[in-house]
């Protein structure tokens, strides 16, 4: 241990010099930073799932000279996101939001952005229009539908009932267009395999999603995946019940030594960084920026005991198609209710917004939106 | 498994009963045995989030899930000890200090809890009744935890030593009147405080109950709102813990119909499906209050009923 001592006389003389000399950094530092980010986060910072991976990833951000950054958490998705942002601005000097939760788009990033027209506005999933929407406001989004579809794969070559469960939170297009994609890898390789829903309605309901993946087990379903803020539930109840298990938004390897088999997650931190180095070269964000498996915005867990080979040769070869941006999403398409969604012969681009538009679930899920 | 979908669904509701109803449980206990002192505790929320958390914490840092649930009702106590204090102050009002403790609780618990997100504890485990059945889903549904019988044994002996002891008197009396009590040279202080303090008791096991077995795992959305409902229970059940029972059960029941009706492919209309246990609770309460007269059972020196 080093000794550390401390006179009175030196504790004086620091103090004194702290006192003159803080102003004069804080005067330098502000004329030195310019830029000050605010990030909202629905969530807890650490909760194993979407805020964490946004959280992780923002670090990038900070270490880009000059900048500081603001973050608040728990910021429910209501007017109080509204005054977070208002005084993230205000008091803060904000210059550019992030606002990494659906609901903060409409009305409440909208309004401010209409508010405060100097001021930068990105959300992390993507609403926003070009011809409809502030031109300061913007959004970038990771297609993790694609590593969706990847799981969907293994998944459906690792079932035996060919019954699998999806626990989803609310019907909405980012959430619709995962389990679309799910069922559809997985009906890719097993076309009579039929994919459950369950909408627990909020972002996080543990006990009810704990309910659900029960429900979902004892109805026959022998893969578990989900689409809620923090999947640990979720996978540990499939665990639990001897099912297996995909994961979502971050690694959950580990809490199913047993039973998983791969996992959806976002690479955050490539689309951080690809902003903090516009920032550090003085550049603007762009308004809408959007990536998948080609730009590495998203990625699949390295496979779990429950993935057998044949699924992961499959889902390895879905990976390096998606890498080299090959179209997935083919015609002919049904909705679950017999509708078309897709003409035959039609091939839907990786980057073709009809992906984020998903307003249905396709053929071979099991459940309504409402 | 079954291929019987009103099979299922009731499967699903019987094992919810089992598997939800303990926290809402051991909650309305410790709230009932409080109000019947003539004292609301609207803190419990926040003691249950705070019971979760430590308990959590405990098992994880100690490796004895036992020890966690032990640790969690110790906590509750302090948070039940604590409303008890400020709330003997003079013109001090209960509710106000309840829900400024459902606030503290919950907050103490994310500042806490941060570190605990992650990590994976040691849970508690259930004891298997599924020798009764062959079924597998009834298999499932008949592992029940020991925390669950406690619960029973809990509301059975609250139930009996409040109509029969002197304990269960002194607690009344000091509920109904507070003018009789000190009459009786009972300090109605003290036997509030230590009401307060054992209904923190059990809201703190109910917590662990969360985060040790059902769902089982720690973070910051895992009571939601469960806290809150309990103490409606206990009106709802009118003061008597055999009600309480059967008040939790039903609502751990309502609370699967939801997910189990949507497992079966019944889906339509999920969101009022999964609104049952709230559905549930407002029309009993339409059905079976009167303007006419006050609520049964309820203790006269209750702020609300007063």
């Amino acid at each position: 241990m080093t000794k550390f001592t401390l006179s009175r006389r030196s504790l004086l003389k620091s103090a004194a010099a702290g006192l003159v000399t803080a102003p004069v950094f804080g005067i330098e530092r502000a004329a030195a930073a310019g830029l000050t980010i605010g990030i909202i986060y629905v969530g807890p910072r650490d909760d194993y799932g979407w805020n964490q991976a946004h959280a992780v990833a923002a670090k990038a951000l900070k270490l880009v000279p000059g900048v500081t950054v603001v973050e608040e958490e728990n910021v429910p998705e209501t007017i109080a996101v509204q005054k977070t942002m208002e005084s993230m601005i205000q008091l803060d000097g904000a210059k550019l939001i992030f606002a990494t939760s659906f609901g903060y788009f409409d009305p409440h990033m909208v309004e401010m952005a209409k508010k405060f027209p100097q001021v930068e506005f990105r959300h992390a999933i993507g609403l926003w229009q070009k011809d409809k929407h502030p031109s300061n406001a913007g959004s970038y989004y990771a297609y993790l539908h694609q590593a969706h579809y990847v799981d969907g794969i293994a998944a459906g070559l690792s079932t035996k009932t060919g019954k699998l469960g999806f626990i989803a939170a609310k019907p909405i297009s980012s959430v619709l267009s995962n389990i679309n994609a799910f069922a559809m890898g997985v009906r890719k390789v097993n076309p009579t395999a039929t994919v459950q829903v369950i909408f627990t309605g909020d972002w996080a309901l543990p006990v009810r999603e704990a309910e659900a993946a029960n429900a979902l087990a004892d109805s026959g379903c022998d893969v578990l995946t989900c689409h809620v803020d923090s999947p640990k539930v979720v996978v540990e109840t499939a665990e639990k019940r001897g099912v297996k298990s995909c994961g979502h938004n971050a690694s959950q390897a580990s809490l199913a030594p047993k039973g998983f088999i791969t996992g959806a997650e976002y690479k955050w931190e490539t689309v951080y960084k690809y902003f903090a180095d516009l920032l550090a070269k003085g550049q603007k964000l762009p308004n809408f920026e959007r990536g998948g498996y080609d730009k590495d915005y998203v990625q699949n867990t390295a496979f779990g005991a429950g993935a057998t080979e044949e699924a992961k040769k499959a889902a390895a070869a879905a990976i390096a198609d998606l890498k080299a941006n090959k179209p997935y999403v083919s015609g002919p398409l049904k909705d679950n209710k017999g509708v078309e969604v897709l003409a035959a012969g039609k091939v839907v681009d990786n980057y073709d917004v009809f992906l984020e538009t998903t307003n249905y679930l396709v053929e071979g899920v099991v459940g309504s939106m409402t | 498994m079954s291929d019987d979908p009103f099979f299922t669904v009731a499967v699903a509701m019987f094992a919810g009963a089992i598997r939800v109803s303990t926290p809402f449980l051991f909650v309305s206990l410790g709230e009932c045995l409080t109000e019947k002192s003539g004292r609301i505790n609207l803190g419990l929320e926040g003691t249950l989030v705070f019971g979760a958390m430590s308990a959590y914490a405990i098992s994880y840092l100690s490796g004895s899930p036992w020890l966690g649930v032990a640790a969690a009702g110790c906590s509750g106590a302090v948070f039940g000890a604590l409303h008890g204090f400020i709330c003997k102050l003079p013109k001090v009002n209960d509710i106000a200090i309840g829900i400024a403790l459902m606030l503290f609780g919950s907050g103490l618990a994310f500042f806490f809890g941060k570190s605990f997100i992650q990590p994976t504890a040691p849970r508690l485990s259930a004891i298997d009744f599924g020798f009764l059945t062959s079924n597998p889903q009834m298999k499932v549904a008949l592992q029940i935890n020991p925390l669950f019988f406690v619960g029973l044994v809990a509301a059975l002996a609250l139930w009996w030593a409040l109509r029969n002891t002197r304990f269960g008197l002194v607690v009344r009396m000091t509920g109904d009147s507070a003018a009789t009590a000190r009459a009786m040279g009972t300090s109605v202080d003290l036997v509030r405080f230590l009401a307060t303090t054992i209904g923190g008791f059990s809201a703190g096991i109910g917590g662990a109950f969360l985060s040790l077995y059902y769902p089982g795992s720690w973070n910051e959305g895992l009571s939601s709102g469960q806290g809150l409902m309990a103490v409606a229970l206990v009106i709802f059940s009118r003061w008597n813990p055999i009600a309480c029972v059967a008040a939790a059960l039903l609502f751990g029941a309502a609370g699967a119909l939801g997910p189990a009706l949507q497992s079966v492919g019944i889906s339509q209309g999920y969101h009022f499906f999964n609104a049952a246990p709230h559905i549930l609770t407002l029309a009993i309460m339409i059905a079976s209050t009167s303007p006419k007269r006050s609520l049964k059972g309820a203790p006269g020196e209750l702020s609300i009923t007063k």
